[in-house]
């Protein structure tokens, strides 16, 4: 009976030569991903269960990474890095990417791959919504709460069901225009935000390898938003390359049979997909965003796990070489990484951070979660008030980016360059 | 975290479709750590919170639980974040019982691991058949629930196992009470760390 890439990796994790979609298996975890929100009360729980002095089952496969209240004065986020540290000098932990070291990375989910934590065919799972994302990568990730983690921590073990697979066959030509974002944002709002509850979202399809990392990162993390369990591209080359620049250690990638049937499936041509927003308050309110040019802005925001990659703030550079934006226009690169190659990487022989600075853009931010959800009051980005904001990132319910009346349109990084040019909502192709 | 009942009564707070994790516990408060006692507490302050201010509050200002015991909502209750913060705020106000056309898968599992609150799902979309204010009473042998007001009685989906699973107090309670604490073994070896 043939399976899916999804099916294969659990029946691997389990100790099995076979799952089916329903199936309640117990899976053996690879990685277990925590920040700086959820870490505290995870470790609280596994105290309070396994005990105070309990060891982890495996202190190498847990990667901490604090990244969502870490450039504010809030002392409970300082108190909750603190908690964090005790805990990884307690356990003998190796990755614990501290704040206000030189080991600071960002996002978690931009910073797992980057720190090769994430190796095509593993079981990946993280307290946090969009580890969903690490499914780009060819693994099987996805989020859970504080509880499931202590329980991770004290056994290295979870209890879950095999998810039915979704396939969506995204083929044809994606012009230059169209970005994933594009992409995920048009499925979503196909299926609604409960259309792949429980399941997993197989992206498959010329236009899908075609993307780079990057942008089959954007793909992934969004699934989420569908209700998905998982997000997952089959791995090739690109996946392998990315992967081993930045592991040495072993690992063996599960591909998913040839005639694996899904539950269902989705065919689009993507040579046909324009730049679109999800409009206010759902992530799938989907609208062309050449019919909503009439509708005015009042910031721009380029950032997060979704949209503060690399390729992104390329996305962005593009649109606004030799040009101005006309609103308040926020960037937050995800990690270090991506910080440090704002000032080597160049567009058309322009270096990205002074591109950005000549179009007006407000200095870029330090990286972290920032405003994609809020935060404590005095965070970078935050809305206070009634600010009409087009952002990179991946929410927009009401009060998402700090202020219950500050609407939200998202957008791809080529339509809020677009968008913060001429102050309201603008395809990109008029710059383009 | 509630005590194993055959009845939960009490008044009754409606709700729409796609209630989200930013609405239940805004992000703002999620320095708070739940395992220490007094951030559980003011968790439960917070409950809702994040609700338009058209909606009554679901937590009056300076109260730390919510006069209504039961939600009622309709379809994707708890989609979002993953944060287990969103059940615990609820189930810290004194919520007893949600009923809902359908969950968020996360908020759905972290529900039944923390033992906050019972899950349950309505065969029929009931947030017209309910008014904020209603006094209701869930059976829940029988899996129904009843509009003291209206005096009308509508069938719930049985709880099935994750009835005992919130009765033991989430997931660790059940694991301890049926001697299954710790599902598995170390693992052997560290083949993939050379």
């Amino acid at each position: 009976m043939p399976s899916t890439i999804t099916e294969k990796i659990l029946a691997r994790a389990a100790g099995s030569s076979r799952v089916a979609p329903g199936d309640n298996i117990w899976v053996n975890v690879d990685i277990l991903l925590t920040h700086d929100v959820c870490g505290p009360g995870t470790i609280g729980i596994f105290k309070r269960e396994f005990g105070k002095t309990a060891k982890v089952w495996d202190p190498d496969r847990v990667v901490i990474i604090p990244d969502h209240y870490i450039f504010t004065a809030d002392e409970k986020a300082h108190r909750n890095v603190d908690i964090l540290r005790d805990f990884v000098k307690e356990q003998g932990m190796r990755y614990f990417y501290e704040p206000d070291t030189l080991n600071y990375k960002g996002v978690c989910h931009v910073a797992l791959p980057e720190e090769g934590h994430v190796r095509p065919g593993e079981v990946i799972f993280g307290t946090d919504s969009h580890t969903c994302t690490h499914g780009a990568l060819g693994a099987f990730a996805t989020g859970i709460g504080n509880t499931d983690a202590a329980f991770i921590l004290g056994t290295g073990r979870l209890l879950i069901k095999v998810p039915p697979t979704l396939r969506f066959n995204l083929n044809g030509a994606k012009p230059e225009y169209v970005t994933a974002k594009d992409m995920i944002l048009r499925i979503i709002g196909d299926i609604g935000v409960d259309g792949a509850t429980y399941c997993a979202m197989e992206f498959c399809g010329e236009a899908v390898t075609a993307l780079n990392i990057d942008e089959r990162m954007t793909l992934c993390n969004m699934a989420v938003e569908a209700g998905a369990k998982n997000g997952i591209i089959e791995p090739d080359e690109k996946t392998i390359d990315y992967v081993r620049a930045r592991t040495k250690l072993a690992f063996e990638p599960v591909y998913g049979d040839r005639d694996a049937q899904p539950a269902r499936a989705w065919d689009y041509d993507v040579s046909t997909f324009e730049p679109c927003v999800a409009e206010p308050h759902l992530p799938s309110n989907f609208a062309l965003a050449r019919e909503r040019r009439h509708i005015k802005l009042d910031r721009a925001y380029i950032g997060s796990c979704t949209g503060g990659k690399l390729s992104d703030f390329i996305m962005a550079a593009r649109l606004l070489k030799g040009r101005k934006v006309s609103i308040p226009t926020f960037l937050v690169p995800a990690t270090t990484e991506v910080a440090e190659k704002l000032i080597t990487e160049t567009v058309d022989g322009k270096v990205l951070v002074e591109i950005f600075a000549e179009a007006g853009c407000l200095d870029i931010a330090p990286p972290s979660c920032a405003a994609c959800l809020g935060g404590p009051v005095d965070t970078f980005g935050r809305t206070q008030d009634k600010e009409v904001v087009i952002s990179t990132t991946n929410r927009n319910f009401v009060g998402r980016m700090g202020s219950k009346d500050a609407p939200i349109y998202l957008a791809s990084p080529l339509t809020v360059a677009a968008s913060a040019i001429t102050g309201r909502i603008t395809d990109p192709r008029e710059f383009m | 975290m509630i005590e194993k009942t055959d009845r939960i009564r009490g008044k009754v707070y409606v709700l729409g479709d796609n209630v989200d994790t930013d609405l239940i516990i805004p992000a703002e408060y999620l320095n708070l750590v739940p395992t220490i006692p007094e951030e559980y507490r003011k968790l439960g302050a917070h409950a809702l919170s994040g609700l338009p201010d058209s909606y009554p509050p679901f937590v009056l200002p300076g109260a730390f639980q919510s006069e209504y015991r039961i939600i009622i909502a309709g379809r994707n209750f708890g989609c979002g974040s993953s944060r287990e913060h969103a059940p615990i705020a609820l189930g810290a106000a004194g919520v007893q019982a949600v009923v809902t056309e359908s969950y968020a898968r996360i908020f759905f599992r972290n529900t039944m691991a923390t033992g906050e609150f019972y899950p349950f799902e309505s065969v029929e979309n009931l947030t017209g058949l309910f008014k904020t204010g209603d006094e209701a009473e869930i059976d829940i042998s029988r899996a129904a629930i009843s509009n003291l007001t209206s005096e009308r009685t509508f069938a719930l989906r049985p709880l099935g196992a994750v009835a005992e699973v919130i009765e033991a107090g989430g997931l660790f309670g059940y694991a301890r009470k049926t001697g299954m604490i710790a599902g598995g073994v170390k693992r052997e070896n560290n083949a993939h760390v050379k």
